[in-house]
Order: C-alpha cells, then structure tokens, then sequence
C-alpha cells in the first residue's frame, strides 16, 4: 500500500517520484527495466534556448534535474550571451551513463521511495477515482494517487525502412494494452511520432573534416545550489559538418524506402514540426544546398557519437550510403541506425492545469504521455504532478503556476488550453513574457513556491532573502555612490570610447547608458557585491523600460485571470455563441475568462456574450 | 431582455423613401399600434405589407407606409425587426419616430443595432465596423469604402504589413531558438533599421490616405464664420437649396450640430453648429474671436463671410490669422458684390486664390465656392480613386499607436538595444495590426517559423 505510485521512471517520473518522497510520501516508483530509469534514449543535451530555463526553474521549486546534470555533464554553455539577458539560457551536453547512474543512485538514497520493476497494463478506479494499478502479472498495488509518465512506451512501434516493430526506443517490450484500458475509461488517445538519427564510431570519424565547438571558458551551473564541479579544460568538444550534394542525392533517389515516404503505408502519428527528419528537409527545403550536422559525444564511457541533424527512417543500407557522403564519416562505423517510433499519447486538453485528468480523480500524466516532446519537458510536468498529487492527497490546493510565473506555466497552459497537433516542444517564442521569465531570476521567481509546497528547506530560502535584501541594498548604493571623475576614470572612459560624464554623477545614472556595463563601472570603482547580485541590479536597471512594458502587458493579463469562470457552468445554456466555440468551451472548460481567449477557434464576439452571460448569470461584476 | 430601439435608418431627407428601422422583443406590437392594415402580430416572419401609419390618438393618417416584418432569430440582430418605409419627407418620417417613441420604443443609440448584432453574435467585430459604415454611407463613395471594408481590401493592406513583420519576427525567433544554426540569417539591428523605415513609411502613407477616408465617411464639416447680417444664413440656405434642408435636432447623432448636409461631388459637406456662437453672435457686435475659437477648432472647412459693403476691421485680420495657425483649411467669402466695395482687398492676411466674390441674394459665385471646395478637397480625385483607405477612427488609432511603437524601436535601435528587447516592440505592433481585423496569431508565428526555416535535430 502506498500514498503515491509513479509509473515510468524516465525523466518525468523521476521528478514526479523525487517530488514525492521528498515530501515525505510512500512512493512506488515502478519502470519496465531499471537499467533505463532517467534514460536519454534520443539527443545528449539537457537545456537549451527556453529548456535551459525550464531546468532552473525546476532547480528554483526544488527538482532534482539540473543538479544531476551539473554533476555529470561533458559540456556547457550559456546560449545567446551575446543577446539580451531574456533570452539566454543554458545547454549542457549531458553523459548518458552519467546521469541515469547518479539520477538512480539519488533516488535510491529517499527513505520514502520504492523502485521496482514491472509494467503497468490497467489501473483500479472506483467511482471516478484512481485506486491503485494492476502489473503484467495481475499482481494489484493500491494507492491514493497514480502518476502516469509512460513516455514513448504506450504502444510504441519502431518505423525502419518498410519495417514496423512493436517495440520501444532499445528495443524493450512497450505497454501494449494501457493506452486501450485508457480509451475504455473514456480518454482520447491520439497517434504521435519522433524520429532519432544514428549513433556513429567515435573511432571511426575524421575529426579534422569538421569544426570544433567546444564548451563556454566561463563557468556555469544549472541549479542555484550547487557550485560548479567541472574543469572548463576538461570538457568535451562538439563537431559540426554539414550534408553534400551526393547525401541530398541519396536522399532523393531513395525517398520511396523511407518509412514516412512511401514504404510504410500505414502512418497515423504526426511528427514534431520542429524535429523534421532529414528526409523532410531535403524534400521541403530543395534549393539549400547543405544542412548542418552536429557531431556530439554521448558519453565518456563509451564511443557512440550522436549525429544530430540526421534524423531518418530509410533502411539501414540508404543510411549506410547517407552518413560514408559526410565529410569526415567516409568510413564511420554505424553503432545505430536512426529510426521513426509511433507511439500513443492522451490528449492534453483531457487535463487540469494541476495536471490531474478530468475523468478520474487523483489519476496525473506528465511528460510524453501528454503530447510533449523533450526530457525538460517531461522533468518540468512529472514536478508539477508529483507536487500537486502530493498537495492533493495532504488536502491542500494544488499549486498551479501562470504564464506570468514561469514557463512551465506557459507550457501547461498551452497543453489544457490549446491541446496540440505535433509533439510539443517549448520555444521562446511561446512566452509572450519571457523578459520576466529569465534564466538569472529562476530562483527570485519561483523559491518561494518550492518552499511553501515543502521541496525547498529553510536554508535554502534563507539564502534567497539575503540575495534579495543584497539587491535593494545594492540598489541604494548605486543610486547613493557619487563619482569624482579623477583624471585616472577620465582615462578610462576615454579608452573605451565612452563620453566623459560629468563630475558628480550617480553609478545609477551610468548604469542607465546604453554603452555602459556593469563590468565598466568595476573598473572605475570597486563595487562590494557578489556578480549575481550585479547582473541583477544591471538588467532590472538598463532594460528598466522594457520591462516596465512587460509588467504592463502582465497585469492586464492577471487581471483577465481573475475573471473566473464557474465550474458547473453549461455552455449549452448561453444563447448565441458561435457552435465550434461552444464545442471547444465544453472540451477545454477554462477556468477564467484569460484561459478562454487562449482557445483557438473562440473568437472576440463568444468571449463577449460569455462576459455577458457570466455578469447575467453569476452577477460577476466587470 | 432587451428593449426596443428605433431609429431612422437611411439617410435623412436625401432619398425618396427613409426607412425606420424597429427592433427588440415588442417591435411588431408598438408598429400594429399605429399601423391601419392588416394586424401584424398574426403576418408571416419576413413579409411586406402595405397600409397607413396613423396618428392613435385622433387616427389621422400621417403616411403611406410599406412595413416590412422580420422575426427572430434569422434578422440582422437576431431579435424581431420591424421596418417601416415611408414616402421620405423629413415632416412625415419625423412624425412617425416620433410616435414610435411614445408608443413605447427607445431611440437607438449611434450603432446601436449593429451592436446588438455583434452582442447576439451575428456578426464579429470587423464585419461589426463595416457593416456599421455601410448602413452610414450616405454616398456612393461612402458605400464603396464600406465595401471594400467587408469584403476585405482595407484586411489586405493590413495583412501585407503583418505578413512583412511576421518574417522579421519569426527569423529573431529563429535567431534565439536555434542559436547554433548557422545558416540561417542572423536579424542585426543595422538589417533592421531599413525594414523598419520602409515599415514606418507604410503606415505613415496608410494614415495620410486615411485622412481621404474620414472625409469620405465623415464628411468635411464645414462651419461659417462673420459678424451678424454678413449673409451667414443666406449662404447656408442658398447651399441647401431649402427644401432639401435636413434637420436633424437629434442630440448624440453627431459631436456637433449639423445645421445642414449637402453632397459635393459624392462628399458630403456637414455645415455645423457649435454650441455658443449661434447665440453670442446675433447679440455682440463684434465677432466674438474667443468665441469663434471653438467653432474653428471643430471644422475641417471654415467660409468666413466679410460684407464688400463694409471697411475691413482688426478683429477680422486676427481671426484669419488664428485660422491660419490652426492650420485649417477656409475660403474668405466676399459677399454683397453687388454693393458698393468698400473693402479693401489688399489689406486681407491671405493669397487670392482663397478669396471667392459673391452675391448670395443674385445667387452670384455659388458654382466658384463649389469648385474651391472641390479644389481644396482633391475631390475630383477622390471620387475616382480606388478608396482603400481605412476609415473608422479604431482600426486608425490602433495605426497611430503603431506609430508609437515604431518610435520605440528606432530609439532602441540608436541606444543599440539587444535585438530580442527590440523584437518585443515589433511583435507589440504585429499583435495591434491583428486586432484590426481581429486574427489570432500564436500558431501563425509558429507555422511561420517552422515553414521558413529549416531547423531540428
């Protein structure tokens, strides 16, 4: 008997489990093999533009992801560092036995939790609400609340060539009868597909054909708690090539025996628009004339090399001819070849933004059960459920963050609200806020959620209350420091092309010049504070207006979130309204009148009868 | 339940027949009372029937009317709709609104119908705008405008421009999301700042046009100045023609008063009133500058009346000189041409070519003062020219704060602002030209990105 069971232990669950027994509840974490808990069964990286982000705001509420990444990671760098500070965010090459092995041996240490292995196929409900999951075997486990984070697993099939087999991402038996029992509880289940592209013989590759990227020469971590434990000398380089004219020609000569074009005739998922196999781009993009390829390393206990860029499912003789017409793979050795997996997904709109399902009580799905593509993804969604069935089973509210919070909640809203077509992956351009939604203000964002639900200690927020109180002081003395300009900063400016101000001039009134930078002003006077307290006085300071527009553009959105939306109401009873905004409305069932402008296919003249309705009805004042 | 609005539909006093358009729960029960025929509680739903309007209280006959009855929900503001067409006169359709009213409807509020329509979900909020100006258009050059509106060509001109700024953004979207592609064009701020000229030039040229469109839709409101018995009145019924004088004492139709309508060229001229100087005037001497003042800043046109008879006084030089710093366009009418002239030309502030002689009581210079108004106006041209223009003051002030933010961005752009700060202004003005005509845009910039670009693992 346990409080909560999680099933799947990828990075979704992993979070969900973490989340759960830290806060002290009898967790069953239950994966079909333990060899592939916290898998990356696909690329290396965790992070990445908008992802990097995601992974500090899971270190910000007390996940466990980033830390295990900065434990383990071949590489690291701050992408965007020449943009702006709303958009930088951070990518680590990630060490694929690294990780599940510190990933596993953390979970193991939780007093609270249980790992065991078996699979999953029906759950015990009882009047609309989850009791417990039935294993294989018909062995019964009971529970207040179940966690669903079954990834890729629900009733995968791996695409190569014309071969379709009913397998998982290592060839590993799937759940073969979950996602049916699901559709009999009443759930639609939708088709997905992915693709990944081959491993590639370190040993086998002429490096010299190719461009080194290598890691950042500063030092960076994910999580807000950890001090960086790698040497910048040591980490591990990326290569980049690029296709031919032959590959291209490959490609089309053969496009008939890849699985998407032709040789399987049998295709329901819907591939991710922003993860196109190479197939794609050469059909779709025909007058490019080469497609980058990244060369990146997996590990430092073994040699595969992942060939980003490359993804595919021809057969393995097309991609045997496809990866010898890069330059510096003429003889590589294929460890893998890359294919296309189907798999079954729930569709998200089913779910409540604590991403508790509609259908059944206390039953949660997080990760790629949801629609999502991307382990950040999956570890941000598999937190949320782990904390909110945790809060749910403790009798409290769940915690549900806005789009004006962090990205996760722009990602789950965007899921329940707007559902999906293609795997969903997050991008900055989905965070109509993302100048509130830094990286470097993860913590000052989002801490003080973590500590309230019980995953941040109080060491760990006392430290955030002294990095606040460092802010405002550091605050006042810049509007408080007065600068004599001696002949020695005279010179200064001079050097760096910057006009000379005038004697007497506040660091405050410097740092508001464009072509002035913190990183200056330390060179004219010694500023007492830490560089994180700096860069936070630095960006609230230059990007004042900016940002100014963006709380702005906030308020007015929390405002509309406050215009709440009853739960009986039935939208058969309101007159007038257009009838696909009627059906979306009764799919979706926002929570407030800002959820419900967010429904594609509900246009301005719906939302007005539906104010109008609400005022009438419910005597909502404006 | 909403009540029942009135209001008279077509233009006032132009036509040969107006309407009076009746809608709410109680439409056909109010118009049965005053109606002689046959009882149209018990007519089938959208069917025209012939009879009299009567007066109830001492059943005198006030028109010969054709009634049409349209009941919910399939009306154009899904409630029941009764039209009443009467034979057009100003008295008659007058005396019938009036009857409608004390017989237990409320006149319409300025778009009221087209708001219910909008509120009912009849229509949205573009086809609302539209539509709105095509049951205002007084002209055939006003319904054009409107049409165009409808059925989408002001929509186009917004769209290019929208569908220019969506490549900007979604390539600085690229430019953040895919940072490690190479091969994709990298959006600087010295590629940006000719887009962004081009950009602001569009949208300057749009509003100038607009300004051909307000004047279509909205006429030129035109408002006589000059001291008392200068010929003022005589000058206004001489344009009106009398009988084709329009009254419309109807507070709330227009900001101001309009003393009278006349149509130049499909344009319509509204002569107005503004509260004040139609009193003062009469009673001082002077002309009353201070008291000019509003009715100037009101105008797009003034005609400002001066006596030939009469020695040209220092208040007159000064009230031209106000007009002209207000920048407003005018014609000096020099009236009483058939008296001896005792004003002297040379001394007037002005170019000879904005003085017209005249004699309103020989009916003298009528035809000059119409060909200047048409000069000054352009209104040849705008009466063959293709109106593409927008014309409803929202989707124009939504421009001018484009405008705003186009400013915000050349001043980021010369601070050398970090691109991405510099893209939220741009998508600020992407968002505000969609809500022109109201498109939702989230996927569109993802299906943007993803077709354009060629990205991904």
């Amino acid at each position: 008997m346990y409080e909560i069971i999680v099933v799947g232990g990828g990075h979704a669950g992993c979070e969900a489990a973490y989340a759960c027994a830290t806060k002290k509840h009898k967790t069953l974490l239950i994966t079909s093999n333990l060899k592939n808990i916290a898998d990356m069964p696909c690329n290396p990286h965790i992070g990445g533009s908008a992802k990097g982000i995601v992974v500090r705001e899971i270190d910000a509420l007390g996940g466990i992801m980033g830390k295990i990444a900065d434990k383990t990671h071949l590489q690291i760098k701050m992408l965007n560092s020449a943009k702006g500070p709303a958009v930088q965010s951070l990518r680590a090459q990630g060490d694929k036995i690294a990780y599940p092995e510190e990933m596993l041996k953390t979970l193991k240490e939780l007093k609270y939790l249980d790992i065991q292995e078996g699979m999953v196929e029906d759950l015990i409900v009882e009047n609309n609400t989850i009791k417990g999951i039935i294993l294989e075997d018909g062995q019964k486990i009971i529970s207040q609340a179940v966690i669903l984070t079954t990834g890729t697993y629900l009733k995968s099939d791996i695409l190569v060539g014309n071969t379709r087999t009913r397998q998982g991402p290592h060839g590993e038996k799937p759940s073969n009868y979950l996602s049916d029992k699901l559709k009999e509880y009443g759930f639609k289940i939708i088709r997905l597909k992915t693709g990944t592209p081959q491993r590639i013989d370190r040993k086998t590759i002429d490096f010299t054909k190719t461009k080194m990227e290598p890691g950042d020469d500063t030092y960076h971590t994910f999580s807000f708690d950890l001090s960086p434990s790698y040497k910048i000398e040591d980490q591990e380089p990326c290569y980049l090539t690029y296709t031919t004219p032959t590959t291209h020609q490959i490609i089309r000569d053969n496009l008939n025996k890849s699985s998407m074009y032709g040789a399987l005739d049998d295709i329901k998922g819907i591939g991710p628009r922003y993860c196109p196999s190479i197939e794609d781009k050469v059909v779709r993009f025909a007058d490019k004339e080469r497609h980058q390829l990244f060369l990146e390393p997996e590990s430092r206990f073994y040699d595969d090399i992942y060939l980003q860029g490359f993804s595919t499912s021809m057969p393995p003789d097309i991609q045997e001819q496809m990866v010898h017409s890069l330059p510096g793979l003429e003889n590589a050795k294929i460890l893998k070849y890359g294919y296309a997996i189907e798999y079954d997904a729930l569709y998200p709109t089913q779910l409540n933004a604590s991403l508790e399902t509609k259908i059944i009580s206390n039953l949660y799905t997080a990760g790629q059960i949801n629609g999502t593509s991307g382990y950040e993804e999956a570890a941000c969604q598999g937190l949320m459920a782990g904390i909110n069935a945790s809060l749910k089973i403790e009798g409290r509210d769940p915690l549900i963050l806005k789009r004006t919070d962090a990205y996760i909640g722009v990602l789950i809203d965007d899921l329940i609200t707007k559902g999906i077509k293609d795997p969903y992956r997050l991008l900055t351009s989905r965070a109509e806020f993302r100048l509130l939604l830094r990286s470097d203000n993860a913590d000052l964002r989002l801490r003080k959620y973590g500590y309230e639900v019980g995953l941040i200690n109080d060491e760990q927020i006392n430290r955030l209350h002294q990095k606040e109180q460092a802010i405002a002081s550091l605050q006042e003395y810049m509007k408080n420091t007065k600068i004599k300009i001696t002949e020695d900063i005279k010179k200064q400016f001079t050097n760096n092309n910057i006009q000379i101000p005038p004697n007497g001039i506040t660091l405050h009134q410097l740092i508001k010049r464009p072509e002035i930078s913190m990183k200056f002003l330390n060179k004219i006077v010694n500023i007492p504070y830490p560089e994180d307290i700096q860069e936070q006085i630095e960006i609230n300071l230059k990007y004042e207006g900016y940002i100014a527009k963006s709380y702005k553009e906030a308020e007015k959105l929390l405002k509309l979130e406050k215009k709440q939306i009853p739960e009986n109401i039935d939208y058969d009873k309101i007159k007038n309204i257009a009838s696909e905004a009627r059906q979306k409305l009764k799919e979706v069932r926002p929570t407030t009148i800002a959820q419900a402008i967010r429904i594609s296919g509900v246009n301005p003249a719906d939302i007005s009868i539906l104010s109008v309705y609400l005022k009438k009805e419910y005597n909502q004042n404006e | 339940m909403n009540d029942t609005i009135c209001a008279i539909s077509t233009s006032q006093g132009v036509g040969a027949i107006a309407i009076i358009r009746v809608s709410g729960d109680d439409s056909v029960e109010i118009v049965n009372k005053l109606f002689r025929g046959q009882d149209l509680t018990k007519v089938a739903s959208h069917t025209i029937n012939y009879g009299k309007i009567i007066d109830p209280d001492d059943n005198k006959i006030i028109d010969e009317v054709l009634v049409s009855v349209m009941l919910a929900p399939k009306t154009f503001t899904r409630e029941n709709i009764v039209e009443i067409n009467t034979h057009g006169g100003i008295a008659s359709t007058n005396k019938v609104l009036e009857l409608l009213l004390t017989n237990g409807c409320r006149l319409a509020e300025p778009g009221e119908f087209t708001k219910r329509a909008f509120l009912n979900g009849r229509i949205d909020l573009l086809e609302a705008e539209g539509v709105m100006d095509l049951i205002n258009a007084k002209t055939s050059v006003q319904r054009e405008l409107a049409t165009n509106q409808v059925t989408g060509r002001v929509s186009d001109l917004i769209n290019n421009l929208r569908s220019d700024l969506v490549q900007i953004i979604s390539n600085i979207n690229v430019n953040i999301d895919y940072p490690e592609y190479d091969d994709v064009e990298i959006i600087t701020n010295d590629l940006l700042i000719p887009k962004i000229t081009n950009l602001k030039n569009r949208i300057v040229k749009i509003l100038e046009e607009s300004k051909n469109g307000q004047i279509i839709k909205e006429g030129i409101k035109t408002s006589i100045v000059g001291r008392p018995n200068v010929g003022k009145s005589s000058l206004l019924n001489a344009l009106l023609e009398e009988d084709k004088a329009i009254v419309t004492d109807i507070a709330g139709t227009t900001r101001d008063i309009v003393e009278g309508q006349i149509s130049i060229n499909g344009i319509i001229l509204n002569i107005i009133d503004t509260a004040g100087i139609r009193k003062t005037t009469d009673k001082v001497e002077s002309i009353g500058v201070e008291k000019s003042l509003k009715t100037i800043d009101a105008a797009d046109l003034i005609f400002l009346i001066l006596n030939n008879n009469e020695p040209l006084t220092a208040d007159i030089i000064e009230l031209i000189d106000l007009i002209k710093k207000k920048q407003k366009e005018y014609i000096i009418i020099i009236n009483k041409c058939d008296l001896e002239n005792k004003l002297d030309f040379s001394k007037l502030p002005v170019d000879m070519s904005k003085i017209i002689n005249m004699s309103i009581k020989n009916n003298e210079g009528i035809d000059n003062l119409k060909a200047k108004i048409i000069e000054i106006f352009n209104l040849n041209k705008l009466e063959t020219q293709d109106p593409t223009y927008l014309s409803n003051s929202r989707s124009i002030s939504i421009l001018q704060k484009c405008l705003k933010s186009i400013e915000e961005i050349e001043k980021g752009l010369k601070e050398n602002q970090p691109i991405d700060m510099i893209e939220l202004d741009i998508k600020n003005i992407w968002e505000q030209l969609g809500m022109i005509n109201g498109t939702t845009y989230e996927e569109e910039l993802l299906d943007e990105m993803f077709s354009r670009f060629c990205l991904g693992k």
